[in-house]
């Protein structure tokens, strides 16, 4: 059974505009300086496979569940490899809204569906943070970076 | 950032964040539970919104219950900003590598620096 107070919900505000952050959070190109080297992937269709890659090995496969750019996303995810492949996949919802009046979007991670005594849970909960951390300063301070769209 | 470390900069606060830590998606009755002996339920609100301000703390509405997750990101902003100088540093340098590999120039401008 999962349970909600396993949830994670996690926010950052960006100084960037909703399509740049989808682009980021989609593209392999721009995944691979902030997440971990991991190249996120999918042609982001409904029910297509989406699948994290980090050195040419598939790390966590799942299936895209919404895709409304650029405003929310959702897909399962499930970890390919050790003892938390025994679980069953997890969801991962990103949600993008403008904040009225400013230049400033607020991007809202939610991880749910853990199962009790989640054996990936505990990575996840560091996880995140950092991709979030690395995401927006890679779009603030790279406002001069080659933004490749 | 000034409103992150004036929220952490409290004993009481850092203990709310402690037990959310543990257990996401509390209503303000559940926060309240574990420091009855020692904080009323106005003092708990207080320290919320001043948590909520530095967005440690996301609050999600399930109707008319309103829940706390821990938020870290800030704190691990914070991290960034002087643990993971050395880190950027080779990001800058496989992203260098990259464009010589390619045989793109990147842009020489300065970098300008995020105000948080």
């Amino acid at each position: 059974m999962a349970q909600a107070d396993q949830d994670f919900v996690y926010v950052t505000y960006i100084k960037t505009t909703p399509e740049k952050l989808w682009e980021a959070l989609t593209s392999p190109a721009f995944t691979r300086q902030y997440w971990f080297g991991i190249d996120v992937t999918s042609d982001w269709k409904v029910g297509s496979p989406m699948t994290y890659i980090s050195g040419g090995e598939t790390k966590v496969d799942g299936k895209v569940l919404i895709a409304d750019r650029p405003k929310l996303l959702s897909y399962t995810f499930h970890e390919t490899n050790g003892d938390a492949s025994a679980e069953p996949p997890t969801r991962v919802t990103l949600e993008i809204e403008p904040e009225a009046g400013t230049e400033t979007v607020r991007l809202t991670v939610t991880h749910t569906d853990f199962v009790a005594n989640s054996k990936h849970r505990p990575s996840i909960s560091q996880g995140w943070p950092a991709v979030l951390s690395g995401l927006k300063s890679l779009l603030e301070t790279g406002k001069t970076l080659q933004f490749e769209m | 950032m000034d409103a992150v470390f004036k929220a952490l900069a409290d004993e009481s606060r850092r203990s709310i964040l402690d037990h959310l830590y543990n257990q996401g998606g509390l209503t303000l009755g559940d926060i309240c539970e574990p420091f009855v002996e020692s904080m009323s339920r106005q003092a708990v609100m207080k320290h919320l919104k001043i948590l909520e301000e530095a967005q440690l703390i996301t609050i999600v509405w399930s109707g008319r219950e309103k829940h706390h997750y821990l938020n870290p990101v800030p704190i691990h902003a914070i991290q960034d900003r002087w643990i993971r100088k050395f880190e950027k540093q080779r990001m800058d340098a496989l992203s260098a590598l990259k464009h010589a590999l390619e045989g793109t120039t990147p842009k020489t401008k300065g970098k300008k620096h995020g105000s948080s």
